[in-house]
């Protein structure tokens, strides 16, 4: 019983125990903030895996962007203040059930892997990472920043306020 | 500090006790340092608007901050009606998570840090844009418009806010060539033209800039739109009272430190005094240079947490469109034009010449500093103002 | 079982995916379908890191696909978002059992 796996055990119990909040908070906002302490959870558990350069990408990128955005889409769309949208309980029992089968295949899979080498050591950190991008991982790289681009523009066009009909 | 300890215990006990310690320094770093920063933002805007400031409480007003900590103790804790409880109590606690997990990277010495990273500038920036989630759930649970407003303009004003803290942090950094704050820092050691800010022009705006954007993502004025009380009653600390109240304020008061700790890490030599052609901590020996260090890092700090109140009472507020504006259509070019500036200055420019720039630069500010204090030490007071102080 | 090995982040992942797909079947409001898919891309990125750390030959090329995967999350919610306000602008409401324009 090592240290790591008491960190382990107490992020995995954090990030299950928020996630399962992410699906039943009936309000957006709530849902928002569940998946807020699941995403920190996440990023302490690449800390924990050596990954700093992926804990604090994770960390500025969702926390402190996609999910103020996610949050600011939840206010703007909704009708009255703390809306909720109720789903029947034959919806929650069917998908309850295909999510549970998903599991139990997942787990099995992983179980069937067996015993790995336990750890390989440090892993690379930024440097190493950015000289991979640039040499050995160069088009993925540019696929990407190309997909950001257009990204860039199509949610611009996408959410741009609309001319009323009929004007020039 | 592990190791020592591991000597005496299972190493896993020791990291969890040197955790804690290290938490419990930082918690009462903020801490102390919020008190003295709230008394000292007292003190300079009563002296700002020709006033004493808090005088009544200790020397100086000195323990003012604890009489208040006290009625803020004791006062109800309140959630009004139609509020989304549960997301109304955590919102103060998410906001100074943030700032405090900032303080997790911020090497204050020579090693003296609570968790080494080797991405440390990253990891500060990534928390600390984190506290603007705290204050958009504050905003919306507290089911009044005008928290609303404020908790939005917050979040709209941070995210833009962050692309040029990002880049402008990012034009040290390509001088450094390293993330971790703590040999950042050592690459500035000796006299003070070694430190980035004079490395070259483009630095030096950076700093500039750098200083303004941190200022306006602390949602400190004149980029408090968040709270606007002109405006928004309180924006969104509108419904908030006593400790919950008080939460947001340390929050606020611990990032302006932190930001102001990375600003004189990454560009003003970090803890070195620039006076001393050495590590303090290597000639003085590891505890009394290491004091010295910490020491310098503090003031630096503070002195720019200083300058950060100076402008709040010297400057009107601007408006929300204003703000937006400055931000992406002036910082964001100016910082992208840095950048690349930096980069080209790194590649193209002769080494002789970079480092004639470099103490040209340097001494020419320090120069124009002596001018600019030696000329407003000559400015006489007001008579109001020098009435004020003789005891009737 | 007390020592920490890739079973136990691959277990975690695959409830952090089974709770997205819960998330995404169960949600009506769009914005709360687009947190499951979130979820379920949080829980591939946790695989990702957790080969980069246990498996020799992925070092590199872990951390690469959780950088994009985090990179793809973003845009995609950048996209998704500009969707849905536009689908609210047009029909007034974010739930998506209502866009049924297309139903034959």
């Amino acid at each position: 019983m090592n240290l790591d796996f008491v960190l382990f055990t107490i992020l995995a119990t954090l990030i299950a125990a928020s996630a399962v909040g992410v699906v039943s908070s009936a309000t957006i906002v709530r849902s928002a903030v569940f998946l807020l302490f699941t995403l920190i959870g996440v990023a302490f558990l690449y800390f924990l895996l050596g990954a700093e350069f992926l804990g604090a990408t994770q960390l500025i990128v969702y926390v402190g962007g996609t999910l103020v955005l996610v949050v600011f889409g939840g206010m703007l769309t909704t009708a009255g203040p703390f809306n909720v949208l109720r789903t029947k309980t034959a919806e929650w029992v069917l998908s309850g059930s295909v999510a549970a089968g998903v599991f139990a295949l997942l787990v099995s899979i992983s179980l069937q892997l067996g015993a790995r080498p336990t750890s390989t050591g440090d892993i690379p950190g930024p440097g190493p990472l950015g000289m991979a991008f640039l040499t050995t991982h160069l088009l993925p790289f540019e696929i990407v920043s190309v997909h950001l681009l257009v990204v860039l523009i199509g949610a611009a066009y996408l959410a741009r306020a609309k001319k009323k009909a009929g004007s020039p | 500090m592990v190791e020592s300890l591991a000597e005496y215990v299972p190493q896993s006990l020791a990291m969890i006790l040197a955790a804690l310690a290290a938490a419990g320094l930082v918690f009462g770093f903020i801490g102390t340092s919020t008190f003295l920063f709230i008394w000292a933002e007292r003190k300079i805007s009563g002296r700002i608007q020709d006033r004493l400031g808090p005088t009544r409480v200790g020397k100086f007003g000195l323990l003012q901050s604890l009489a208040d900590g006290i009625k803020l103790v004791t006062k109800e804790d309140f959630v009004p009606t139609g509020a989304d409880r549960l997301l109304f109590r955590i919102a103060p606690y998410v906001a100074f998570c943030a700032s405090f997990a900032g303080f997790i990277a911020l090497p204050f010495a020579e090693g003296v840090v609570a968790q080494p990273l080797n991405v440390g500038a990253f990891f500060l920036l990534a928390v600390l844009s984190s506290e603007v989630f705290g204050v958009l759930l504050a905003g919306y649970s507290s089911a009044n418009k005008w928290s609303l407003f404020g908790g939005v303009r917050e979040a709209a004003q941070v995210v833009s806010y962050e692309v040029p803290r990002s880049l402008c942090v990012l034009v040290p950094i390509c001088i450094a060539g390293t993330l971790n704050l703590n040999t950042i820092a050592r690459q500035q050691e000796g006299w003070f033209w070694n430190w980035y800010v004079f490395h070259d022009p483009f630095t030096f705006l950076a700093f500039v800039i750098f200083f303004i954007v941190a200022t306006a993502s602390c949602k400190r004025a004149p980029f408090d739109l968040a709270e606007a009380e002109s405006e928004l009653v309180a924006g969104f600390l509108t419904e908030y009272s006593g400790m919950r109240w008080s939460y947001f304020f340390l929050a606020e008061y611990a990032s302006m430190f932190a930001v102001s700790g990375l600003a004189s890490l990454l560009f003003l030599g970090g803890w070195h005094t620039g006076l001393l052609p050495f590590e303090p901590a290597e000639r003085f020996g590891p505890l009394f240079g290491n004091l010295v260090d910490v020491g310098v890092f503090i003031t630096k700090g503070s002195l720019l947490v200083l300058v950060m109140m100076w402008m709040r009472w010297s400057l009107p507020r601007l408006r929300i469109d204003q703000v937006m504006l400055t931000c992406l259509k002036y910082f964001l070019p100016i910082s992208c034009g840095l950048l690349i500036g930096v980069c080209v200055w790194q590649l193209y420019m002769p080494k002789v010449l970079a480092e004639g720039v470099r103490v040209v630069l340097a001494v020419g500010f320090v120069v124009a500093a002596i001018v600019v204090v030696l000329s407003a030490a000559r400015l006489k007071p007001s008579p109001q103002l020098s009435g004020a102080f003789t005891k009737p | 079982m007390t020592e920490l090995g890739l079973t136990h982040f691959l277990i975690l992942s695959a409830f952090l995916f089974a709770c997205g797909l819960l998330c995404i079947a169960t949600k009506r409001n769009a914005v709360g379908i687009l947190m499951g898919v979130e979820l379920v891309l949080n829980a591939a990125n946790i695989n990702f890191v957790a080969f980069t750390r246990y498996l020799p030959g992925f070092r590199i090329e872990g951390q690469v696909f959780a950088v994009l995967v985090i990179v793809l999350a973003a845009a995609e919610a950048a996209v998704a978002l500009a969707i849905i306000l536009n689908f609210y602008n047009n029909r007034g409401t974010v739930d998506v059992d209502q866009a049924n324009d297309l139903k034959g």
